[in-house]
C-alpha cells in the first residue's frame, strides 16, 4: 500500500507548500509513490489517517498547541516543512514584544478602538518552531525551502533513506559554484555559519545569506562575530543579522531573550 | 422550510485559514460568518528597529504567493522615504517580474484551485485521471512562469535580486531571448486552457451586487507597477495618500481592520484592474475578455476568476513587449543598483499584486532604521465586500440542498482568490438579520 501523507500548515505565508506544486512535473512522479490525503490549499477532501505529516508554520497559540499535538499523535514521521517549523519564523522576532504591544502596533492608527480582547484567534501568540510543542523527526530547512532539495529528501524517506541534508556551510556550496566572495567586494555574510542545501542562493545573485536555513550544528559562531566586526559592523548591525531567521539559536545559547 | 446550519472550517484551496458560516431558520438567514481564524504573526510590529535594507526580505515573507509584490511595493515605500529614483532598466525589469507573479499565481488559482469546481471534482488530482492534457499544460504554463521568476529574482518565491535602488543581478539577453520564445509558445496552450474554461463558465453562478471598485490606473498602459489609485466611482489619488481611500476602520465585534471608500465596502484584483483599465489590455486579452462576455464594470464578484484568465493573456503578451523594448534600447546587464543615503523620512509604496492593489507605508529614523510600518493587503480589503456579496447571495441560495448552498458560498469566497496569511490583521464578522 502506497504511504499516505498529509500536509498542514500554520503561522506561515504557505510559500513551502507552494514549492509543493512547485516542482510541477516532478510532483506528478512523485503523486504515483503516494497517496495524498489532505492538503486543505489544494483539494476539498480530508482525512485523519496518514502515515506522514509534512506541517509548514510556527506554533503561536493554545489552539495551534492542541491542533500540532493531534497532529503529532496520528502521524509516524513528521516533517517540518522550512524555517518557521524549523526556527519560528520571521515572525519570532515579535516575541521580543509581548502579545499587547504587538497589537497595538499593528492596530494603532486604526479608526476605532475595539480590537477583541476575548477573541480565541488572538489568544497570546508566541510564534515558536513545532520542535518546541512536538517531536520532529525530520527538518526540511529554508525560507523556502529549495523544491529539489525537497524532492531529494521525499524521495529517500520513501525509499528507506536517510534525508540528505547537510551539515556544512554554505561557503562549500558558494566555492563549488566559483561564486566571487561577498566579503572581498565591500559585502558581508552569514554563509561562514549556515547550513547549507539551497545552493548558496542568495551569494549566487549578489547578495547576503541572511541563515534562513539556520546554523550548522557547530557553527564558529565567536569566529563569525569578529569577522563582521572586521568588515566594520557594529554590535547592532551584527545583531539584525544574527536575529532575522535564528533569534532562537541565540536564544538556546542565552544570548537573547 | 427546514433550518440550514452550514460550517465550514477551514476553507480549503485558498491560501490561509477562513471558515464560512450560515445559519438560516424558517428561510431567513440568521447569521452569515466569513471568519478568518489564521494565526496573526504581527509583521508592522516586529520590523520596527530592522534596517532597511533587510525591510523588503521580511515583508515578502507576508505571502508565499505574492512576495515579490510584497518586495516590489515594500522597495518602493523605502526609495520614496529615501528620495531614491530607479534607472528606467530596473523599472521595466520589476514590470517583466510582475507579470511572472501574475502568471503564476493566476495559473494556480484557475488552474488548480477553481477548475476542480468548474468541473465538479474536489480538488485537481481527480482530473489527473479525467482530463490528463489539460492537466499537464496547466503544469506547464505554471512550470514557465516560475521558471521567469527564477531567471529575472533569483527565484520563485521570495525574490532574491530586487534590493533597492534596482537589481542585484540582471539576466543575460540571451536569457531574455530564451523566455521571450518560450512565451510566444505558450500561446497555443493557453488558448486550449482559456477555451476549457470558457466551454465550462456556465458553472460561474449569475449573481451581481454593485459596488466599487479600487485599483492603479495609468493613462498609458494597464497598470501594474506603476500609477495612480482609480476608483470606478470616479477620481484619481495620488499613492501617498492611500490612507484616505482604504479609510481602515474597525467595527466593534471585530478585529479586523476594515477599510471602505465611497460606499459600504470596495473590492480589489484582477476584475477591479480589468472593470477600470480593459482599454488597455494587449489585443489577444481584450479578444478573451470579448469571448467571455466580460465588459466594464462588471459587477458579478465570480468574473474575477475569468478577468484573471484574460490577465494572464496579457501578462504574456506585455512581457514580450517589455522584453522586446529592453533588447532594442540595449541591455547593461553590470547596471549597479542606484546610489543612495538613507535618512529620516516616511515613504508609500504601491504595486498591483495578483489579488489586487497593496500598499507599504514606511516611517524611518536617520540611520534607516524602520520605527513604524503600516501594510494595507489586497485581502484584507477584500473581506468587506465578500461579507456584503454573502449578505447578498445567501438568500438566493435558501431554496437548494444544503450541499449545494455550501458549495456556492465555497466558490464565491475563493472567487476573490483570498490570500488570507497575506491579512496581517485579523477578521471576524458577525451579522444576524
Amino acid at each position: 500500500m502506497k504511504p499516505r501523507i498529509a500536509f498542514f500548515d500554520f503561522a506561515s505565508c504557505e510559500g513551502c507548500q507552494l514549492q509543493v506544486a512547485n516542482l510541477e512535473e516532478t510532483l506528478l512522479d512523485v503523486l504515483r509513490l503516494v497517496d495524498v490525503v489532505s492538503f486543505r490549499e489544494v483539494m476539498k477532501e480530508h482525512a485523519d489517517d496518514y502515515d506522514i505529516a509534512v506541517v509548514e508554520g510556527s506554533i503561536a497559540r493554545p489552539m495551534d498547541e492542541e491542533r500540532i499535538r493531534a497532529i503529532r499523535a496520528r502521524a509516524k514521521l513528521l516533517i517540518a516543512l522550512g524555517a518557521c517549523a524549523h526556527l519560528g519564523g520571521v515572525q519570532r522576532l515579535g516575541n521580543r514584544w509581548t502579545p499587547e504591544q504587538n497589537k497595538k502596533a499593528v492596530y494603532d492608527g486604526a479608526d476605532g478602538n475595539d480590537i477583541g480582547d476575548n477573541n480565541p484567534f488572538f489568544e497570546k501568540p508566541r510564534h515558536r518552531a513545532l520542535d518546541e510543542v512536538v517531536k520532529v523527526d525530520v527538518v526540511i530547512p529554508g525560507c523556502p525551502v529549495n523544491r529539489d532539495e525537497l524532492a531529494r529528501v521525499l524521495v529517500a524517506l520513501l525509499t528507506g533513506r536517510r534525508p540528505p541534508i547537510p551539515d556544512y556551510p554554505l561557503c562549500v556550496e558558494c566555492k563549488k559554484k566559483e561564486n566571487v566572495c561577498l566579503f572581498t567586494i565591500g559585502k558581508v555574510c552569514m554563509g561562514p555559519v549556515t547550513r547549507a542545501g539551497c545552493g548558496a542562493a542568495c551569494p549566487t545573485y549578489g547578495n547576503e545569506c541572511e541563515a534562513c536555513r539556520g546554523f550548522i550544528s557547530h557553527p564558529h559562531a565567536d569566529a563569525q562575530i569578529d569577522v563582521l566586526r572586521k568588515h566594520g559592523l557594529t554590535p547592532e548591525e551584527i545583531l539584525s543579522r544574527q536575529t532575522l531567521f535564528t533569534a532562537r539559536h541565540l536564544e538556546q545559547q542565552g544570548k537573547v531573550s | 422550510m427546514s433550518d440550514i446550519h452550514i460550517h465550514v472550517e477551514h476553507l480549503t484551496r485558498v491560501e490561509g485559514h477562513g471558515n464560512i458560516v450560515l445559519n438560516a431558520r424558517n428561510g431567513t438567514i440568521e447569521q452569515v460568518q466569513w471568519q478568518v481564524s489564521e494565526a496573526p504573526r504581527f509583521f508592522e510590529s516586529f520590523v520596527r528597529g530592522r534596517p532597511w535594507h533587510q525591510l523588503s526580505h521580511i515583508t515578502s515573507r507576508i505571502c508565499g504567493i505574492c512576495s515579490i509584490g510584497h518586495a516590489l511595493a515594500s522597495l518602493k515605500a523605502t526609495e520614496a522615504a529615501f528620495g531614491v529614483a530607479v534607472s528606467e532598466q530596473t523599472a521595466v525589469l520589476r514590470r517583466l517580474a510582475l507579470h511572472a507573479e501574475n502568471l503564476q499565481s493566476h495559473i494556480l488559482h484557475v488552474g488548480y484551485l477553481v477548475a476542480p469546481d468548474l468541473l465538479g471534482v474536489g480538488s485537481v488530482f481527480p482530473l489527473l485521471q479525467s482530463h490528463p492534457d489539460a492537466v499537464r499544460k496547466i503544469v506547464r504554463l505554471h512550470r514557465l512562469a516560475n521558471e521567469m521568476s527564477d531567471l529575472l529574482c533569483g527565484r520563485t518565491t521570495h525574490p532574491i535580486t530586487l534590493v533597492p535602488g534596482g537589481f542585484s543581478a540582471i539576466p543575460s539577453a540571451k536569457q531574455l531571448k530564451e523566455i521571450r520564445q518560450r512565451l510566444l509558445d505558450a500561446v497555443p496552450v493557453t488558448n486550449d486552457i482559456a477555451q476549457l474554461v470558457l466551454d465550462c463558465a456556465g458553472a460561474l453562478p449569475a449573481f451581481a451586487r454593485e459596488t466599487e471598485f479600487i485599483a492603479l490606473v495609468d493613462d498609458d498602459e494597464y497598470a501594474l507597477y506603476d500609477g495612480m489609485i482609480g476608483s470606478t466611482d470616479g477620481g484619481r489619488f495620488p499613492v501617498a495618500d492611500y490612507a484616505s481611500v482604504a479609510n481602515e476602520f474597525v467595527v466593534p465585534h471585530s478585529t479586523a481592520k476594515f477599510t471602505r471608500h465611497r460606499r459600504a465596502s470596495y473590492m480589489v484584483g484582477a476584475l477591479a484592474r480589468f472593470n477600470l483599465s480593459a482599454a488597455r489590455l494587449r489585443p489577444m486579452a481584450r479578444q478573451w475578455a470579448e469571448k467571455f462576455g466580460l465588459r466594464p464594470v462588471c459587477h458579478n464578484p465570480f468574473m474575477n476568476n475569468v478577468a484573471q484568465l484574460v490577465e494572464f493573456v496579457h501578462s504574456l503578451e506585455d512581457s514580450v513587449y517589455w522584453i522586446d523594448y529592453l533588447l532594442k534600447r540595449g541591455l547593461d546587464t553590470a547596471e549597479a543598483p542606484a546610489k543612495f543615503k538613507a535618512r529620516a523620512g516616511r515613504g508609500v509604496g504601491a504595486v498591483e499584486v495578483p489579488r489586487g492593489i497593496l500598499f507599504h507605508d514606511y516611517t524611518y529614523d536617520h540611520d534607516g532604521t524602520c520605527e513604524r510600518a503600516n501594510c494595507v493587503i489586497p485581502t484584507n480589503q477584500n473581506h468587506n465586500n465578500i461579507n456584503q456579496d454573502l449578505a447578498a447571495f445567501a438568500p438566493t441560495l435558501l431554496q437548494k440542498p444544503e450541499k449545494e448552498i455550501e458549495r456556492s458560498l465555497e466558490m464565491l469566497v475563493r472567487a476573490y482568490d483570498p490570500c488570507i496569511s497575506c491579512s496581517t490583521h485579523l477578521l471576524t464578522v458577525r451579522f444576524v438579520r
